[in-house]
């Protein structure tokens, strides 16, 4: 659930080039360790990277199976068939597209809440505020389980019909205080007279908000936007409680399960993770850009 | 924290009602779909049931409580056993890797650590069902096994606490390496050659200064990985078996199969119970930032 703000590389780069820190030159590290020592480190690197990477080049390569029964998990032969047809299920497909409505309209309301929220910690201060941080932590600390359980409870209690909007209320729930907690760490230490120069020199309130505080926020936003959609897309346990009859793409692939597990479920995963790299890839070359200019 | 307040208090605004107005949103989303429905959650568990569909009635009965441990006990057990040794296996292979990326990363560092992300792409579900394929009896990873002598041949890892111990190292390993990274390169590595210059050798300065320093990272990390991992039934619902299964397990199953909710609300308050307590010491001497940044 909880994602750390080192997920967002350029940002967390950025965010040490800060004044005041020292840079540590690299050549120091050549010194923390013997040749051997470093070798070795560096061959369980890779094995470590080869671990994270198994289950996704199994899932890449299986989209090229060719399965002979309804469970495509032992390798039958080669085809491409699937790719041609990644719509096949229908109801996987429905699944699919329900699953980037909910992830779309959950994310919208999230990042508005949520960056509202980041700039209230981060611009002003104020009592109270020591503890709005711990509460926004409270449900990324909470195992999801309970988030689903008790939602579950409350619509259970109120006779609200399950579906579409509880899902979508439960995962703006979670995708809020991520929000807030990512904007919030990237404006840290943000220098907010610059909105005063901007004021000072004639500007309004909302064009000094519009030209100075949303140009700086904006990297932490789309870095919480990222990884918010990833969050919401792949949601399982909340998504089971809140759910009803309703089903997301990773709900319909476990209920499948019992019957079948069509290759379209490996190439549409794969379709998601080619996007969303391609995505990580352009903003950080992006951001990688703003920080150098 | 303490060290950042001095630089965060460039132009912080002292506002009055501002920071409300613009927290109000966010948290009131939070306070209706999280802090309530948890309430609601202790209610239930307070209350008694006198059919299978009959509602639960508020009676103050704390039984559902000492029932929760006397009858579910060896699931809680196996839960904190699986995901403690979940965290430990996640430091092992985790922490070798951070380490290695902050200080022989160079110029790849962003790439390296993004890397590391990457898998969160693709759904978690099916990363475990990617799993389920790769250690089936007759997959790729059991065949090397069974090639080494002295393996017994009925050696498996599917429907065994190893495979479901594997799979929550895995999902949740990347919330092990992000933070620990993040407090690695916070380290100015001149110091180990400082230790170098008193005459400590490299793995003196390993343990003397550098692993003191990237202790926070590892603290967060063990909880981000150990909060989920407790809670999860997804792993043993496909690497494990009905002998594996822990509390989340059971919670599903009494909330959404056996509509048992007064117990089922009592576990998972228990859970939620022991989590919150290790977060709020976490909190308390490491602040909220690690967990979320």
């Amino acid at each position: 659930m909880v994602m750390s703000e080192g997920v967002a590389p350029p940002y967390l780069s950025r965010e040490l080039e800060q004044p005041g820190k020292t840079r540590k030159g690299s050549t120091s590290s050549q010194r923390a360790g013997s040749r051997w020592g470093r070798r070795i480190l560096t061959a369980f690197a890779c094995l470590v990277y080869l671990y994270l990477f198994l289950p996704l080049i199994n899932i890449i390569v299986f989209t090229f199976n060719d399965p002979a029964g309804r469970y495509n998990i032992s390798w039958d032969g080669f085809t491409i068939n699937n790719w041609l047809d990644p719509f096949k299920d229908q109801e996987l497909t429905n699944a699919f597209i329900r699953s980037l409505e909910v992830a779309v309209l959950s994310i919208s309301i999230a990042l508005i809440m949520g960056s509202l929220v980041a700039i209230a910690l981060a611009r002003y201060r104020f009592t109270g505020s020591r503890g709005i941080e711990i509460f926004l932590v409270l449900p990324l600390t909470t195992p999801e389980i309970v988030l689903g359980a008790s939602l579950y409870q409350l619509f259970l209690g109120r006779k609200v019909v399950f579906g579409f909007s509880t899902v979508v209320i439960a995962h703006v729930m979670f995708c809020v205080s991520f929000v807030a907690l990512t904007v919030k760490a990237r404006v840290r230490g943000f220098d907010w007279t610059l909105e005063d120069a901007a004021m000072d020199l004639g500007a309004s309130p909302w064009r000094s908000f519009r030209k100075i505080t949303f140009p700086l926020i904006l990297p932490g936003i789309v870095a919480a936007a990222l990884l918010s959609f990833a969050l919401s897309l792949d949601d399982y346990i909340v998504t089971d409680f809140t759910k009803g009859e309703f089903t997301t793409f990773p709900i319909q692939v476990n209920n499948a399960f019992r019957v079948s597990f069509p290759p379209q479920v490996n190439v549409l995963a794969t379709i998601v993770l080619i996007v969303s790299v391609l995505l990580l890839v352009l903003t950080s070359v992006r951001s990688e850009k703003g920080v150098t200019r | 924290m303490a060290a950042d307040t001095s630089s965060d208090d460039r132009g912080l605004r002292k506002g009055k009602w501002a920071p409300y107005g613009l927290l109000s949103p966010g948290i009131l989303w939070l306070v209706l779909f999280f802090l309530v429905p948890v309430m609601i959650l202790v209610r239930t568990a307070l209350s008694s049931k006198a059919s299978r569909f009959a509602n639960p009635e508020f009676s103050w009965q704390f039984s559902n409580f000492t029932s929760a441990f006397t009858d579910y006990g060896p699931q809680f057990a196996r839960s904190f056993l699986f995901a403690g040794i979940a965290t430990v296996s996640a430091i092992l292979i985790g922490y070798p890797l951070a380490y290695w990326i902050a200080t022989q990363g160079g110029r790849w560092k962003n790439l390296l650590i993004g890397l590391v992300v990457v898998p969160f792409f693709t759904s978690y579900l099916i990363r475990t069902i990617a799993w389920t394929s790769l250690l089936k009896d007759d997959g790729v990873i059991l065949n090397v096994i069974h090639a080494i002598p002295f393996v017994p041949q009925d050696f498996r890892l599917l429907a065994t606490p190893a495979g479901v111990i594997g799979g929550l190292t895995y999902n949740f390993l990347s919330f092990m390496i992000l933070p620990i990274y993040v407090s690695l390169e916070k380290i100015d590595f001149r110091l180990t050659e400082a230790a170098a210059d008193l005459y400590g050798t490299p793995w003196q300065a390993f343990k003397k200064v550098v692993l003191p320093l990237s202790m926070p990272g590892v603290f967060a990390g063990s909880l981000l990985v150990f909060i989920p991992a407790a809670g999860d039934y997804l792993n043993n619902r496909y690497l494990g078996s009905p002998k594996t299964s822990m509390i989340g397990t059971v919670v599903q199953d009494k909330f959404l199969v056996q509509f048992d909710y007064p117990v089922a609300a009592a576990l998972s308050l228990v859970l939620m119970a022991i989590i919150t307590t290790m977060v709020l010491i976490y909190s308390k001497f490491l602040g909220t930032e690690g967990l979320a940044v």
